[in-house]
């Protein structure tokens, strides 16, 4: 009886598992095994079959999230790649942006791109902005470079031509000379993988997926293999950064699609959350152990973009990893986990983060030979974490070792754990509001929706931070991530560039476009959904002439007609206004780029009912916890979460103990249990 | 189960007060980094609603708040530090102009002066009175450079400043939420996109409004009324901050010189650097007259760009304010190109501007050996193109477009110089494909120019060519503010000069570096753009480095050979 979901997402910290069942969900956390990531999947994976005493056999889906493509691009463990573009051009993904991101530090140094300039190769071809040729590809050229790729057995190439988006021919024609001359080797063409304006970002995407290809066609296959051996028969998909999930297939073709997972799954749950709990404005927490992911939610919907940015390597500062051009979820991804180390800066300020100390040492407390101070171990001193049952016991936590690690930002452990939670918590507030400002939004009378190791430990300080009243910590919030994947449509976005005056749109041409990225989709999405029903989003990037970035306008379903010309102009202008509060009058209008977007239905639950109270739950015991906001401590009642049920209520302070996290309830909070067994924290202020 | 934090407490019952002090410690730091934040969204609101490329893709803009004295508190971290100490001097002239107690909710106020502002009329700074419960607390001030002011439009060919287009002195722009229309229109009527600079300054104003409101909030959370103990708190610990850094330093006076290119002339700028106690003073005494062409440079973004180029050696994480301001000490005589009076042309000061850094740190590598890079472009090489009527020959519609390329950067005392990366400058570049779908221009050519990186153990940044010509067979012309094309780029410590500048057709002809010049209908513009100078003698760099190098096609085999020696 193939009855059983299972879902598995490999942070850099830790790996989740979650195994739905039809009577009840299984968790589990494990650390991340960095050198054979499959390890731990297979380990947890037998871990929680057995722990909810599931045949293997009863599995009827896998839903994966990974960070392994991440990891190689990070890591720089990709193959060895050779980039062919116009000629006269090869140094334009080395040279980005021409920008210095760190405008004081004279010794900054911008990401080496993933091909040195050796293996990036120009042909001579030239395709116009409007898709004119002007100079034909040199087919000649092309081979004697395959022939000089061959013999510097290069195992995968990336092709991107000028303009390619809008006229693909030489590209096409470059892929299939290189399928002749180089069998075997993987072709990427940017007219395939990120077929948008702009070369730095196009070229980059592109390498950035012929990079890691080998690799993850690889480790898919293998971990479909030893899910086989385990047992487990059932379909894998894949949770891509967008939200939704794919076949191993398409991971395997276009695997940069696959870098920010987690966090989409994360804001899957999220939405689900907002839902259940009818909130028409909220704010996805996720904090784990080397990052915190922050997301917008508005009317039930994510906000979705087409930039992103891996492997920052400098501080998390934009501009300093690979941009990417795929669909994602709009989020803010900043260096501020249960990981991340706190230190003193030139001036006697307290800093926390970026840099984590991962999983390997690990915080001071994990006693595993870290030595600097980081947020676990102040959580661990201000009394939120009890030693014996974090990850459910089992990473003990040394609280002596956190004190002492602390010493070195304040000779009281306590004030310096005080001032490492407060400089975190704000750092985390002050990253949520720049990212609502730039998305025209504001944090205030929202509610914070909390999941992910460290984040109820945090999202009561946090909320107050940000003028929000009310925080939902949804079950099993330790492993939020890998429970939206369970959630996940399986789904698939394609994107083209075609550069227009909407006052003078091309009708004919976009409907033919249209009807084209339609099939394309839909292509992709019956692999995993031959015959379930599809929902299609249209999407324009558009912005005034003159403007360098461009915003995104949803288009109606339907195919285009002249009308759309004032139509457009006005579905603009409204989410201008949007956005940046007001219009500009008498300026034209241009659309650079459009997307279509194809995933299964996968209705949003309905609000829950409300419950009776019931008598307040009774703490299991008293602890310390000391309240950096007041700079007092105070006995707080603890309670296992498990014997909390629907309509139980309780006021802070108290701490709620469950095996992946601990929810904190500061005094002046008042905490409840919804009929789902989610915890709301009310802000009594 | 409470046992972990027994000792904590007991420590804490014992020493109250350095528990409250400690406290209160980390609650102003929870402040000064809201502060910061708030001046991070007032500027991320400018770049998202300006029009200008150069505020957008260049981030050529800046935002602070103030007290009541008009001593900045924060500033955002913008792309340009041209606006570093400038803006917060600005606002000394407003509120001398306006008390601040005449100051009403929804006041706003506006210039463009290049002396009391950020040093060229495209600059408008905008300042506001921030209310808080009805009682005024601070001022917020931000700057945007505007798409068009007028005038002779990007060029450095103008000969004062009233050739340069419309000057607004300092002027109420909004008073009590009701903009001033007589204004507006002088605006509008001065400008060649009216619509756009309008909503451009629409766009400073809302900056402001949105400081106000977000210090407003930070305000209420905190429970403080005024921000009188927290910009104490900022001020004095950075002032000592920046003290500390300094007196770690050799104390006395070290002298250098460096010759540019100039408009027509070669221009020496000068500098003596005196350390000494809690400050630096660059006295650019003996540096060259003012010219009679647009790249005179005011005082107040001569003071910008020295005190960037010194911050970033001596205390480069230490958030700019009041604090920080007065560390450097910056004299130029009157007259001089560095410190040019009304009505001197002043356009393309930054041609002048950018070069600072160089001077200053010419001098410190004397006393700071070993923490100095050498030379660089350091002068942006942005290609201001236009044609129409008066400007070009031949067919095609009319365009302007600036689109934003650096030559190499200098080499760092334990690095390579960055490649094609502005330096001082923070600026961003323009996508081929980008200018190419707004414009009828071809971009033919954008890559590294291998060998024009200063042979040196660390090897400067290198330099890239750019050839564009019209698409349809039209013309075009230049306005060019471009340097290091007579004067190299300098090496330090026996590393030698970076690869020298030149603009040319294809044709053959040679272009002047500054001035506005056409390309003739059928041509190609050739523009190759220089090196940063070297670190170290050739000799001394690591065999596998210039190995490297020769693979990677940045330093020819030739090059190898002679300069650094390689078999």
């Amino acid at each position: 009886m193939s009855t059983a979901r299972l879902a598995v997402d490999i942070g850099g910290t830790f790996t989740d598992l979650v195994l739905e069942t039809p009577g009840r969900t299984w968790s589990t956390k494990l650390l991340t095994t960095p050198d054979a990531p499959a390890r731990a999947v297979l380990e947890g994976a037998q871990q929680i079959l057995a722990l909810a005493q599931c045949p293997p056999g009863d599995v009827g889906l896998v839903v994966h999230g990974t960070t392994l493509a991440t990891n190689a691009l990070i890591e720089r463990k990709g193959a060895k790649t050779a980039l062919i573009t116009t000629e006269g051009f090869r140094d334009s993904v080395e040279m980005a942006w021409e920008h210095r991101f760190e405008q004081y530090d004279i010794h900054m140094e911008r990401p080496e791109p993933l091909v040195p300039r050796n293996w990036r190769l120009g042909v001579p071809e030239r395709v116009a902005a409007d898709g004119e040729v002007l100079l034909p590809l040199d087919e000649a050229a092309l081979r004697a470079i395959a022939a000089k790729l061959r013999a510097g057995n290069v195992e995968a190439v990336a092709v991107c031509f000028l303009h390619s988006f809008t006229n693909e021919v030489h590209e096409r024609r470059a892929g299939e000379i290189l399928a002749e001359e180089l069998p075997g080797v993987s072709v990427s063409l940017s007219c395939d993988v990120a077929p948008e304006i702009r070369e730095y970002e196009r070229t980059s995407t592109t390498i950035a997926n012929a990079y890691v290809l080998p690799l993850m066609g690889k480790y898919l296959g293998e971990l479909a293999d030893g899910l086989k051996v385990a047992g487990v028969n059932a379909p894998l998909l894949l949770m891509m950064s967008s939200g939704g999930i794919t076949t191993v297939e398409t991971a395997q073709r276009y695997p940069v699609r696959l870098v920010e997972s987690g966090p989409a799954g994360g804001a899957i749950l999220a939405l689900g959350v907002a839902a259940e709990n009818a909130l028409d404005r909220a704010v996805a927490f996720d904090m784990g152990g080397t990052t915190a992911k922050l997301t917008l939610l508005d009317d039930l919907t994510l906000q979705r973009s087409r930039q992103f940015e891996v492997a920052r390597a400098y501080r998390f500062i934009q501009g300093s990893g690979l941009p990417v051009r795929i669909p994602v979820i709009e989020l803010v991804e900043i260096g501020a986990g249960g990981g991340s180390i706190a230190r003193l800066d030139a001036l006697g300020r307290i800093q926390v983060g970026p840099d984590s100390s991962g999983s390997v040492p690990g915080p001071a407390c994990y006693g595993r030979g870290g030595t600097e101070p980081t947020v676990t171990d102040a959580d661990t001193v201000l009394g939120r974490l009890d030693p014996s049952r974090f990850a459910g016991g089992s990473i003990p936590l040394y609280p002596e070792r956190a004190a002492k690690a602390l010493e070195s930002i304040n000779a009281n452990a306590q004030i310096a754990a005080a001032g490492v939670a407060e400089i975190v918590d704000e750092t985390m507030a002050s990253a949520a509001r720049v990212h609502a400002v730039e998305n025209g939004k504001d944090t205030a009378e929202r509610t914070l929706i909390a999941f992910g190791g460290a984040a109820p430990l945090h999202a009561a300080r946090l909320a107050r931070k940000l003028g929000m009243k009310r925080v939902v910590v949804p079950v099993g919030a330790g492993v939020g991530s890998a429970h939206g994947f369970l959630r996940a449509p399986i789904a698939y976005e394609v994107v083209r560039t075609r550069h227009m005056r909407v006052e003078a749109l091309d009708i004919g041409m976009l409907n033919t476009l249209f009807t084209a990225m339609r099939a394309e989709a839909e292509a992709v999405v019956r692999l995993g959904a031959p015959d379930e029903v599809l929902v299609e989003h249209r999407t324009a990037f558009m912005r005034y002439r003159g403007q360098g970035h461009e915003i995104a306008v949803a288009l109606p379903l339907r195919p285009f007609v002249p009308e759309d010309c004032a139509g457009l102009k006005a579905l603009f202008d409204a989410a201008y206004a949007q956005l940046f509060g007001r219009t500009i009058p008498r300026l034209e209008v241009e659309a650079l780029t459009w997307t279509l977007s194809l995933a299964t239905d996968r209705p949003l639950p309905a609000p829950m009912a409300s419950v009776s109270p019931l008598p307040a739950a009774k703490p299991v015991a008293f602890r310390s916890l000391f309240d950096p906001a007041t700079g007092v401590a105070d006995e707080a009642a603890i309670y296992e979460r498990p014997s909390l049920t629907p309509g139980m209520a309780f006021p802070g302070p108290a701490l709620v103990v469950e095996d992946e996290t601990t929810t904190v309830v500061p005094k002046g909070f008042d905490a409840s249990i919804n009929a789902l067994g989610q915890i709301i924290l009310e802000d009594r202020a | 189960m409470s046992n972990q934090n027994g000792p904590a407490d007991s420590a804490l019952r014992a020493s109250p007060s350095g528990h409250q002090t400690a406290l209160s410690d980390i609650r102003m730091q929870v402040m000064w980094n809201r502060l910061l934040s708030v001046v991070e969204e007032q500027a991320k609101t400018l770049v998202r609603t300006a029009f200008s490329t150069a505020a957008r893709e260049a981030g050529d803009i800046s935002a602070g708040v103030f007290d009541l004295q008009g001593q900045m508190l924060a500033q955002a971290v913008t792309g340009t530090p041209g606006h570093v100490n400038s803006m917060a001097r600005s606002v000394i002239h407003f509120i001398r102009e306006f008390p601040v107690e005449t100051m009403k909710p929804g006041d706003h106020f506006v210039t463009n002066d290049p002396w009391k502002g950020t040093g060229h009329l495209y600059d408008i700074v905008v300042t506001s009175p921030a209310f808080h419960e009805g009682k005024l607390v601070a001022l917020f001030s931000c700057t945007t450079h505007v798409v068009d002011i007028g005038g002779w439009g990007q060029s450095p060919d103008s000969r004062q400043v009233f050739h340069e287009g419309l000057f607004l002195p300092l002027l109420p722009l909004v008073r009590q939420g009701v903009f001033d229309e007589s204004l507006m229109k002088i605006v509008r009527a001065n400008v060649r996109e009216p619509v756009q600079v309008e909503g451009d300054i629409h766009a400073l104003v809302a900056c402001n409004a949105i400081g106000e409101a977000r210090l407003s909030e930070m305000m209420k959370e905190h429970g403080i009324a005024t921000l009188d103990e927290l910009g104490e708190h900022i001020i004095s610990r950075s002032r000592a901050g920046m003290a500390a850094a300094i007196a770690k330093l050799p104390q006395g006076s070290w002298y250098n010189e460096m010759r540019i290119d100039g408009y027509n002339d070669p221009i020496d700028l000068k500098a003596k650097v005196t350390i000494a106690g809690d400050h630096v003073e660059v006295d650019y005494t003996g540096t060259s007259p003012h010219v009679s062409f647009g790249i005179n440079c005011p005082i107040c973004y001569t003071e910008a760009y020295t005190a960037f180029g010194v911050k970033c050696l001596v205390a480069p994480t230490i958030p700019n304010n009041a604090g920080t301001l007065d560390a450097v000490l910056v004299k130029a005589p009157e007259n001089c190109i560095v410190n040019a009076p009304w009505p001197s042309a002043v356009n393309a000061r930054s041609t002048i501007g950018h070069m600072l850094p160089d001077v200053v740190y010419g001098a410190l590598h004397q006393c700071m050996p070993g923490t100095v890079p050498a030379e660089g472009t350091s002068n942006l090489w942005n290609l201001k193109l236009a044609a129409g009527h008066g400007l070009s020959e031949g067919v095609g519609v009319p365009f302007q477009v600036t689109t934003f390329h650096s030559g190499g950067a200098g080499a760092r005392p334990t690095k390579d110089g960055l490649s094609a990366t502005p330096f001082p400058s923070g600026v961003r570049n323009v996508p081929v494909e980008i200018t190419e779908s707004i414009t009828p221009l071809v971009i033919w050519k954008k890559e590294y120019r291998p060998d024009s990186g200063g042979p040196g153990e660390h090897r400067g940044g290198l330099g890239q060519v750019m050839e564009v010509s019209h698409r349809h067979g039209g013309g075009f012309g230049i306005h060019a503010t471009f340097e290091r094309v007579k004067f190299a780029a300098r090496g330090r410590e026996g590393g030698e000069a970076g690869g020298n500048g030149r603009l040319s057709l294809a044709s053959g002809t040679v272009l002047k570096a500054k001035g506005f010049q056409q390309v003739p209908p059928g041509d190609k513009l050739v523009v190759e753009m220089p090196g940063g100078g070297g670190y170290g003698a050739a000799s001394k760099r690591d065999p596998a480095k210039v190995a490297r190098d020769v693979t990677l096609g940045l330093v020819s085999a030739e090059q190898a050979k002679v300069r650094y020696g390689a078999e």
